[in-house]
């Protein structure tokens, strides 16, 4: 079977410096793959490579074997490779639930011109996004605060609201970008389950970049290690744990993290 | 706002202009007042597309120059090419739709400041284009334009002669009120519909927006048209009433006002552009008569206004209850 998504000899290079360099890495459908590295590794420039967000200075991106690789966001969004981001962001002066219906945009059967003479299909389309957002937010446990205003929203909701958007496009693959980053142990907890649950009960294929060692151990297939923009390696938890590079550059300064 | 409260807020309105204003006025014997009101009435439909814009998240200080482009489309194909006024109203608006296509495309890319000082720009370009072309006969402008003609369909009179009724002043009030409510009824429809939900995405973050597939330069420019097309109808109105139109009939102060009367009656409700048209409008006329000093109180006016209830007036409204969000 041909992986998902094909990740070729991708570099990024941002004048002199070179924040990806020639990384490659295949992902099968529904694997759970985290991506880590230390801080200004190129993990989150991969991730705009891989979505189309940035454009390669060479290499190229497959998915399903077409590449996806410099073209416009909204274009690998539809084909179903969909990034949230590391920062959160959301729309602001939205509610919660308003947050998600808009995030469905994908799934419209019904024309713009349609929704504004609001025909049948139209009127199909607003039932099924609101009955789908609803739904989502049940999954991810936001439905108690579906009609906050998201300004209002403390992190760990945040960043749920963040997956919940993602979520709504329907993708196939799903880019999160430090997912659990500014929640506590029980919030990062509910998260890694939420993310085992999008894989095993909605068939998605995840990919992650994360710092908090133990929720990546736990929730990984496989690990992908960047370190100056280049993959030092790649392996299930158990291996990279023991990979001499790996700590060397990176983990063995933080030995109690992984729970070494 | 419960739907019954809107519908009498409707209904109301609808007596107001079209029962209340034409008794005041024919009782009182002040038939300038029509013509008032018909101006107030075609640039507030100017100020619903420089709302449009607001709403994607992009200041647009160029109205002006699609006003005076409509105008200028309207007049030429009037008094050159022989075509019925009523047939070049919705063409003069498509022209500047297409226009702002082109202008568009590469200008919306900016933001803040940046896109509002190029739009700024638009204005004067446009003074200046229609100054040096041929077919809009430079600085001596086009005047003497035929009153609308009739409108047939079948051989049945739709729209009568402006130049064979009795009272042409009401009914261009008539028609600028007319136009007025469509348009702000389509924009309603717009900000209320998926097409809104869209735009308020790409006005909050456009990242976000294009990273659950939504085209934000297709959709930036599609509202940029919209905006440009209620600007080309509003200008080949005016053009109409004052059957003549000049480069300078539509200058940079012109675009200044109707990005002002969004801001003054509130960008967060549709209705805003409207209110804030016809409190500039009469307040900046009330003002006349406090001589050299006018500018100055209306500025300081303007800013306290806007210091005090920064979502606009209509925000009134909604501190007194949740009222007439969107
Ligand atoms: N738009 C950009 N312009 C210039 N340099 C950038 C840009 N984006 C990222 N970088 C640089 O690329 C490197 C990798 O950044 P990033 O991918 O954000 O790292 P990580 O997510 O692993 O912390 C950093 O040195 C960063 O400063
Ligand atoms: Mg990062």
């Amino acid at each position: 079977m041909t992986p998902i998504l094909q990740i070729k000899g991708v570099s990024k290079r941002y004048g002199g410096l070179t924040a990806v360099n020639n990384v490659s890495f295949d992902v099968a459908k529904g694997e759970i793959i985290s991506v880590i590295g230390p801080n200004g590794a190129g993990k989150s420039t991969l991730f705009k490579l891989i979505s189309s967000f940035v454009g390669t200075s060479s290499g190229e991106v497959l998915f399903k074997g077409e590449r996806i690789s410099d073209l416009a966001p909204h274009v690998v969004a539809r084909r179903g490779v969909v990034r949230t981001f590391q920062e959160t962001t959301i729309f602001r002066s939205m509610t919660v639930r308003e947050n998600v219906i808009v995030a469905h945009h994908l799934r419209s059967k019904a024309t713009l011109a349609g929704f504004f003479f609001g025909t049948a299909a139209a009127r199909a389309d607003v039932q099924t996004f609101g009955a789908s957002a609803d739904d989502i937010l049940g999954f991810l446990g936001l439905g108690d605060i579906r009609d906050e205003l998201a300004s209002n929203l403390p992190q760990g909701h945040l960043r749920a609201l963040g997956m919940a958007i993602g979520l709504a496009t329907g993708p196939e693959v799903l880019l999160l970008d430090e997912p659990f980053a500014g929640m506590n142990h029980d919030e990062t907890m509910r998260m890694v389950s939420n993310v085992r649950r999008l894989r095993d009960e909605r068939g998605v294929t995840v990919l992650l970049v994360e710092h908090d060692m133990p929720a990546v151990m736990k929730i990984s297939d496989r690990i992908v290690v960047i370190n100056f923009g280049q993959k030092i390696a790649e392996g299930t938890p158990a291996e990279i744990q023991n990979n001499e590079q790996v700590i060397e550059a990176y983990l063995g300064s933080e030995d109690d993290a992984i729970g070494m | 706002m419960k739907n019954t409260t809107k519908i009498a807020g409707v209904g109301i309105f609808l007596l107001i202009v079209f029962v209340m204003v034409p008794w005041a006025i024919a009782a009182s014997g002040r038939w300038d007042f029509y013509y008032t009101l018909t101006s107030v009435a075609l640039l507030s439909i100017a100020s619903a597309g420089v709302w449009l814009t607001f709403y994607i998240g992009r200041i647009n200080i160029g109205q002006g120059a699609y006003t005076l482009a409509g105008g200028y489309v309207s007049a030429v194909l009037v008094t050159q090419a022989g075509v019925n006024f009523w047939l070049t109203l919705p063409l003069a608006g498509l022209f500047c739709a297409a226009l702002s296509v082109l202008i568009g495309l590469p200008i919306l890319r900016l933001r803040g400041v940046y896109f509002a000082m190029i739009t700024l720009v638009l204005t004067e370009v446009a003074r200046l284009t229609a100054l040096a072309l041929p077919i809009t006969q430079g600085a001596k402008g086009i005047t003497s334009i035929p009153l609308p003609r009739e409108l047939s369909l079948f051989g049945m009179t739709l729209i009568p002669d402006f130049a064979r009724l009795e009272n042409p002043k009401l009914a261009f009030y008539l028609m600028a009120v007319i136009l007025m409510i469509a348009s702000y009824a389509a924009l309603y429809r717009i900000v209320n519909s998926r097409l809104g939900h869209l735009c308020r995405s790409l006005q909050q973050n456009e990242e976000l927006a294009s990273s659950i597939g939504v085209n934000i330069s297709y959709l930036r420019v599609l509202a940029y048209a919209i905006s440009s097309f209620y600007g080309g109808i509003a200008g080949a109105s005016f053009v109409a009433i004052s059957q003549s139109i000049y480069p300078s009939s539509f200058q940079v102060a012109d675009s200044v006002n109707f990005m002002l009367n969004c801001f003054l009656g509130g960008l967060g409700f549709v209705f805003g552009p409207m209110l804030g048209t016809l409190v500039l409008y009469f307040g900046w006329d009330l003002l006349f008569t406090t001589g050299r000093y006018q500018l100055l109180i209306y500025s300081s006016l303007l800013i306290a206004l806007m210091m005090l209830l920064p979502n606009g007036l209509l925000s009134l409204n909604q501190l007194r209850g949740k009222g007439m969000r969107k």
